[in-house]
This record gives C-alpha cells, structure tokens and sequence, in this order.
C-alpha cells in the first residue's frame, strides 16, 4: 500500500490541570488525547466522530499542527512534521488547511471576502496568482459564491454563505489535505446540505483529502469513506464507513448509534412512494 | 377540551423599514396530555412563538391575537396575572440550562424559591421535599444529597434535568420546551427525551417541542407545525407530515435531512431563497410593507 497522506502515530496530548502545582511541583496533567493513531489515504475523508469531551477537535488540532503534541507523530506524505520550524511550518500550512464550526467568529468581521481569502497568501509571502481581484473571484466561484461579492463584508452573508468565504480561505493556498472542524455544524439542515454537497464537489473534482471532526453521525454518514470514533481521548473502533454504521464492533459505538433519533423508516419510504408518484401524475 | 388554543397570532416588530412579522396569524391547538412539535429553520419564528405564548416577547414587539389556555385568555392580561401563570400552569425549558440557572444557589434552593413564589404559604420544609422529589422525578440519583449541590456540580444533561424538575414542580398543564436537548450529547440528548415523554405519560402534561431537528420531533410528537418566515406553511399529524408533505418547503427540508441510515446520493439542498435567512426575509416584508 501507499504512504498515507496524512498520518498520526501514538499522538498524545496532556493539558496542565489549573490550580494544581506549585514551586516545586508539577502542575496535574489532563490527558485530552491517548494514543491515538490513524492514516488518511490522498482523496478519502476520515471522519472522527464523538461526543464533547471526547479528544476529538484536540486530536484535529494536533494533525493540523494548531497545537503541539506532548508526544507521538504527525506525518505529511511520509514526512515528519512533528516539530517543524517557522519555515517549514509554513510550507506545511500550504498543504494543510482548516475551516471551522462558526464562520462568523473565524473570519475578521473588518476584512473584506478578498482580503480575508488572500491573507493565507500574503502570510505565506506566496505571490497573488493572476492578482488579488481576480484570484478572489475564481475561488468565490468556485465555493458557489457570488464573485462581484468580493467587497463585502462576513456579516453581510448569511451562515452559508459565510462558511463558503471559509472554505475559500481554506482553498486559497491550494491544500491537499482539509481538516474540517465540525464546519457544518452550526448551519440550518437546508444549508448545511448544500455546504456537504459543496465539500462533496471538491473533494471529487480536486481530489482534496479531509479529516471530518463531527458529532452528528448522520451528517457523517453522508461524506465520510473512513469513521474512527472517539471517547475519552482514544479512538475506540475505525474502519470502512459503511461496515462502522452497519455493523459496529465496539459497545461504544453501538450506543452512539442507538442515540441518534431517527425518522421511521417505514415512513421514509412511504414519502419517497408519495413523491414518486406526485411526480408522476405532474409529468 | 382543547389544553391551548392560540387563534391569529401575530407579533410585530417595528423596524426602520417598517414593520416586520416575526410570526403572522399562527393557530395552534393542543390536547391535554398531547405534544405539539414546531420545527423551522433559524429565523422561522419558532422561538419567538413559543415567547409570545407565554406573554414573553421583547418589549419593542407588538403582540396580537389569542392564546388561550383551557379557557383563560392570556392575552391582555396583566404582568402579575401572567406572572401567575408563567411557571405554574405554564412552565418552560430552554436550550442553554447554565445560563438558566443561578451559579450562586444550590440547585435546591432555586426550585424551593421557584415552587414558594407560585405557591405563597409554603413552608420550607414542605418546599424542600418538593425539591427532592421533583429531582427524584427526573431521575437524579441520590436526590436528597444532591438538591444541595450548586449547578456546576452538575453535567450538561443533569442540569436539564435540574431544569425540567423545576419546570413540573408546580404541576403544570403545559411545558413548553425550546430546543432543550440542542446543546447535548446524543446519547444525553435520548434521555431527556425520553424523560419528556415519560413525564407526559405519567402527569397528562401537555408538550410544545421547539426544534430544527426533524428526527427528534417525528420521535416525540403527536402533531407538528412546520414554520417558515414566521409562518406556518404545513401542520398534521406527524406520520401525515413524514409521509405525506404537502408544502414544497416541508418536502425540500425532509429532503435535506442527513440520514443515518443511508447515504442519500445528492442531499437536495432547499432552494435558494426557501432556506429562510433573515436578510432575505427583510427583504420581502420590506417589499409587501
């Protein structure tokens, strides 16, 4: 098998405990993150998935090198990307890339669509291919947006819309590999449908590699090829998306799964029935 | 016997480009003992009607029309005549159960204060084990020892919990609930509703369910109000409203629903301007204005 694009070895993160140390003793240590190891292959989405508290956003923020780990491994195309430099760190964000849960609060509400889109760019001291104003407009086109909207402000959009700018902003520096934190979550269902079907497109056309960071299962159902899920820091049981949601291996995940209301299936059927034959009387 | 009637509810905010319509001539009706669930999208006027039920929309809005409970009218009554009914024959539960709940009292005193301002007279050891049996109720182990503890000491599902309790302590005939498992874990989100149905069952107390989530509702009530724009676009028995949509709306949300049963090929996302965001609903009652 080939080098996985993105692989994370025994990756452990431990957080000071507040209140707890002194002079000449260490402060308690909270293990956010235990041992966690997975591989992401180049045009697959892995899924973490899990409840709050469980290390899953933490183990994100570790493989998109947002945080330090206290110990394990995180490799980019075979190399280790664990304790690179400012440089090097730098290059590594060209490759790797991450769109948040609220798009309002992650983009700076006085920039405009083209200066928050370009920033990644000029971070980067990376020259605007083809200039800022044109480069903005094809990646507005590109995310579904409207390019003559490039003036305008975050509040300006709705929710969608503003995750979208997000996700151009992801795309500016042309990744392969997008971690996506909880990006759908805070969105309306009829929105949060077209912003998948978006990272659907994406993912299809430019063959992006993501690592999905979501707790609702049913959205991950719909995008992820991999799920690994998460609890208390380790990930309990990984595989084949279909094989986790149809036959889980682990008591955790059976639970989890058995949580998730659901609408009857008798009754899923019977509108697709409905509709079906709706549409047929109209044609 | 219908529980709560409401008849051309209207409530209407002043705006700088006229007046706007958070919800336009809504009619609701419960049973006793039944559930109602209001879904829509953010901006659909759900939250809103749930407030202007209980006489708690913002002061800049303008309320209209009826809402009766068995056969009392809550419109037109007085602050202290609604205060009355407000947390004793209607109770209510909310998203956020932290922000609900004073961080400097134990989660006893909060439900003593809470039964003893509905019910004057009581004394405090009669309220007390109001207290613990309301935790009780809501199946918060070792109640006794608990109903001294300060909400932090409490999970996010615990303090709903702790909410909920407060909420029947004083028996009421309908609980509104505004998106109260929204902000919980999934497996904490099943007990709660499984407690709200438990407590429906065994009290006859009436439920209104506020939710975006279509699953939750089609799990927990008996008749839904679909709401779109501040209205209502679709109503009916849940299986009717599953099965058989009748709104394009109604049936392009049922389409964007994420299963997890089953990857659906292409999710139908809501055509533009379906999706009901507040700029573009400006937009259109700046227009109709």
């Amino acid at each position: 098998m080939s080098t996985p694009l993105l692989r994370a070895t025994n990756l452990v993160k431990e957080f000071p405990v507040l209140g707890t140390g002194g002079l000449l003793r260490r402060p308690d240590t909270f293990r956010a993150v235990d041992d966690v190891s997975f591989e992401i292959s180049a045009g697959d989405t892995l899924a973490l998935v899990g409840e709050s508290g469980s290390g899953k956003s933490t183990t994100a923020r570790l493989a998109a090198r947002l945080l330090d780990v206290t110990s394990g491994t995180v490799e980019l195309d075979g190399e280790d990307v664990t304790r690179l430099g400012r440089a090097d760190l730098r290059r590594f964000r060209s490759e790797v890339q991450v769109v948040f849960q609220d798009p309002y609060s992650s983009l700076n509400p006085r920039h405009t669509v083209e200066r928050i889109v370009t920033a990644p760019l000029l971070y980067q001291q990376r020259s605007i291919p083809g200039g800022a104003r044109a480069f903005t407009r094809a990646l507005m086109e590109r995310v579904g947006l409207d390019p003559d909207h490039s003036e305008k402000y975050p509040a300006q959009f709705s929710g969608g819309q503003a995750q979208r700018i997000g996700i151009a902003r992801a795309l500016a520096v042309g990744p392969r590999v997008v971690v996506c934190d909880e990006a759908v979550s805070a969105l309306d269902v009829s929105v949060q449908a077209q912003v998948i079907n978006l990272l659907r497109e994406l993912q299809r056309e430019e063959g992006l590699t993501y690592l999905f960071i979501a707790h609702d299962l049913a959205v991950v159902r719909q995008i992820a090829t991999r799920v690994a899920v998460m609890t208390q820091g380790r990930i309990v049981e990984e595989g084949e998306r279909d094989a986790v949601f149809d036959a889980p291996q682990h008591e955790y995940t059976r639970k989890l799964l058995d949580a998730v209301p659901r609408i009857r299936p008798e009754w899923e059927r019977e509108r697709r029935r409905n509709a079906a034959l709706a549409a047929g009387a109209t044609a | 016997m219908t529980l709560l009637q409401v008849r051309d509810l209207t409530v209407t905010f002043p705006t700088p480009r006229g007046p706007l319509d958070a919800v336009r001539s809504l009619d609701l009706d419960l049973e006793p003992g039944g559930a109602l669930g209001i879904v829509g999208e953010s901006g659909s006027g759900k939250s809103m009607t749930s407030l202007a039920i209980m006489g708690l929309q913002p002061r800049a809005a303008q309320r209209t029309g009826s809402v009766r409970l068995h056969d009392q009218e809550l419109v037109g009554l007085s602050e202290a005549e609604l205060r009355r009914v407000r947390g004793d024959r209607i109770a209510m539960v909310f998203q956020d159960p932290l922000s609900s709940l004073n961080p400097y009292y134990t989660v006893g005193l909060q439900i003593e204060e809470a039964y003893r301002a509905h019910r004057p007279g009581t004394t405090r050891r009669v309220a007390r084990r109001v207290a613990v049996e309301a935790l009780e109720r809501v199946h918060i182990r070792d109640a006794a020892r608990r109903v001294d503890h300060y909400p932090h000491q409490f999970s996010g599902g615990m303090r709903q919990r702790v909410m909920i309790a407060m909420a029947l302590s004083t028996e009421p005939e309908l609980l509104i609930a505004d998106e109260p498992t929204t902000a919980l874990d999934v497996t904490v989100q099943a007990q709660i509703l499984d407690l709200l149905q438990e407590i429906r069952r065994e009290t006859g107390t009436g439920l209104v369910l506020i939710t975006h989530d279509l699953a939750v509702v089609s799990e927990v009530t008996d008749h839904i109000v679909v709401m779109k724009d501040g209205v209502c676009v679709e109503r009916g028995p849940v299986e009717q409203i599953f099965t058989d949509p009748r709104h394009a709306y109604t049936q392009a949300l049922l389409d964007a629903v994420p299963r997890i049963d089953d990857e659906i090929g292409e999710l139908r996302a809501v055509t533009p301007g379906a999706a009901g965001d507040v700029g573009q609903r400006n937009e259109q009652n700046g227009g109709a204005a």
